[in-house]
């Protein structure tokens, strides 16, 4: 890694920001389209002084992350919606013991085993839903090469910053792409480094200390105090526990950490907006195909935007809210590599306002932009 | 209007060209120029039908597959059939002479080559299929210099196959020449 300017994948560029952001573990088992990843992480993070497990399955892996994240590492694992549905369970594990660990889906077809190969973006539900109960949910959705480097290093941030898991959702097409990438020298990154919490001498440490504001300070395993950590609701010691007002202050505090900080881990990008008439919703490889779509109507004389949300949750209500309410615009295309999903979100917040017309593809093909084009002009 | 190229490579799994459509890329970018890579490709690991979309612009690339093809190239029937589309008016299409044998006839000019006899009889391995199709992609486009081509070659072959894909470029390069 020393020639820092190159030729990389998305899927290489995930790993190299992992490093880069401090990540010093994953485990993981391989699956197409995210085994890039996998093999980076394997040669790479021994050098760094890291540990690279391939674990028997999906479970164990997701497992072994949060493991390795209370041994005081940044952490990581990746996979593609079969894997993701296989460690779901963990996830949710992962959320109510508020563990900072990075979840990498780079999306193929689905449901079950689908289209490995092709292109999707029909896990952004799971992403939010996909383990049961109420949590808090963090999503980034690069749209490009760059991307894939700079919002790994922010899942990272994000994820330490709200002690939380935090979700990258990439699909095929970035995942596999080659393109020039410079990369920046990561000591000039803004990188979050934990703070392991000692406790003093004759403290017991509380994993989930409410007095010490949403985010409780993390502790870490194998420093000379014991904890506890369980999956079930339990108070600021970690231990179960069947007190009403600690099993809602506990739950409520664990999506408020999120719910509050939305204007700080939410992030857009607006594209050819100011003077558009029209707007294309679009994230991940459908939004860079709507930049190219917005270039391309704008040829034919349609001024049309993009709103390429680069957090996909928490959801930007606010910012598309104002999009709604400035007058400008006549009208909102979403389209999505799915058979409609965040649509609904968007449909939400709109509330009947403005009309909302849909692009949805699931045909194992992107959506390109010129499906968009065509997509735009049969419905505005 | 400023340089954008977009060339597609249609093949069986197996005959490396995802591979040397990274070549073509990462020449162009060798060049100073903005190009991207995306392949497309099956659940089989050999057999099944493969593509790969490089594009090459002066410009920010903004979606990294095709949708204006001035390039188009198929070493077999079932890619040919199906990822002929993005296609221009004046799109260039490059046949493997033997084995697509179905072609439209659309006013489009179609050169027709022998790749894979070429690769069986004058390199001695079908494998060095698709980097001889680079050859005569680039000898009739001059999309990349051909001695950065073999820069990019050398950059990405695994090692001991340095001199094998060198010739077979060079052998494209030499036949492709002759069509244009």
């Amino acid at each position: 890694m020393s020639n820092r300017k190159g030729v990389y994948t998305g899927n290489e560029l995930i790993a190299i920001a992992a490093i880069d952001a401090g990540c010093r573990f994953y485990a993981g088992y391989p699956i197409t389209p995210s085994s890039e990843i996998m093999e980076v992480m394997s040669k790479e993070l021994p050098k760094v002084g890291g540990a690279f497990i391939q674990m028997e399955d999906e479970i164990a892996s997701m497992a072994a992350a949060i493991g390795a994240a209370w041994t005081g590492v940044k952490s990581m694992t990746a996979s593609s919606g079969p894997g993701i549905s296989l460690k779901s369970e963990h996830i949710g594990y992962a959320c109510i013991t508020e563990t900072p660990v990075v979840i990498v889906n780079i999306m193929r077809g689905g449901p079950s085993t689908g289209f490995p190969t092709a292109p999707s973006q029909s896990d952004v539900m799971q992403a939010r839903w996909g383990t049961h109960g109420d949590h808090p949910a963090i999503a980034l959705v690069p749209g490009n090469a760059k991307e894939m480097y700079y919002e790994t290093v922010r899942a990272f941030n994000l994820a330490e910053k709200f002690r939380t898991p935090v979700f990258i959702l990439g699909d095929e097409i970035l995942g596999h792409m080659n393109t020039m990438v410079e990369l920046p020298d990561p000591s000039d990154l803004d990188i979050v480094e934990r703070k392991i919490y000692s406790p003093k001498q004759g403290e017991k440490y509380k994993p989930f200390d409410m007095s010490k504001g949403d985010v409780p300070p993390m502790g870490a395993f194998f420093r000379g105090y014991r904890f506890h950590l369980t999956g079930l609701n339990h108070n600021e010691y970690g231990y179960p526990t069947i007190d009403r007002d600690m099993i809602k202050m506990q739950q409520e505090r664990m999506m408020k950490k999120v719910e509050n900080h939305v204007e700080e881990i939410v992030k857009n990008e607006l594209f050819n907006m100011d003077d558009a008439d029209y707007v294309i919703f679009a994230y991940g490889s459908t939004g860079a195909a709507a930049k190219l779509a917005s270039k391309m109507l704008r040829e034919k004389g349609k001024k049309v935007g993009v709103f390429r949300p680069i957090t996909i949750w928490p959801f930007p209500d606010r910012q598309i809210d104002e999009v709604i309410t400035s007058g400008k615009y006549k009208g909102i295309l979403v389209a999505e590599a799915n058979l409609g999903q965040i649509i609904y979100e968007v449909e939400r917040v709109n509330r009947g306002r403005l009309p909302i017309k849909d692009l949805l593809k699931v045909d194992g093909t992107p959506v390109s932009p010129t499906d968009i084009v065509s997509r735009f002009e049969e419905v505005f | 209007m400023s340089f954008h190229f977009e060339a597609r490579f249609g093949a069986i799994g197996g005959q490396g060209i995802i591979t040397a459509g990274a070549f073509l890329a990462t020449a162009a970018i060798m060049q100073g120029l903005n190009a991207v890579q995306s392949p497309t490709y099956t659940s089989q690991v050999r057999g099944g039908p493969t593509k790969v979309d490089v594009i090459i612009s002066e410009e920010e690339i903004l979606f990294n597959r095709g949708t204006k093809l001035d390039l188009f190239l198929a070493t077999a029937q079932r890619p040919y059939d199906l990822y002929y589309t993005d296609l221009k008016d004046d799109t260039l299409v490059i046949l493997e002479e033997n084995l697509v044998k179905n072609v439209r006839e659309d006013g489009r000019k179609i050169i027709k080559v022998p790749i894979i006899e070429l690769a069986e009889k004058e390199i001695g391995l079908t494998v060095t299929t698709s980097v001889i199709a680079t050859g005569i992609v680039v000898a009739l486009t001059e999309i990349v210099k051909p001695d950065t081509m073999k820069e990019a070659i050398l950059s990405r072959v695994p090692k001991g196959t340095e001199a094998i894909n060198i010739r077979a470029f060079e052998l494209g390069y030499e036949v492709g020449k002759k069509y244009r």
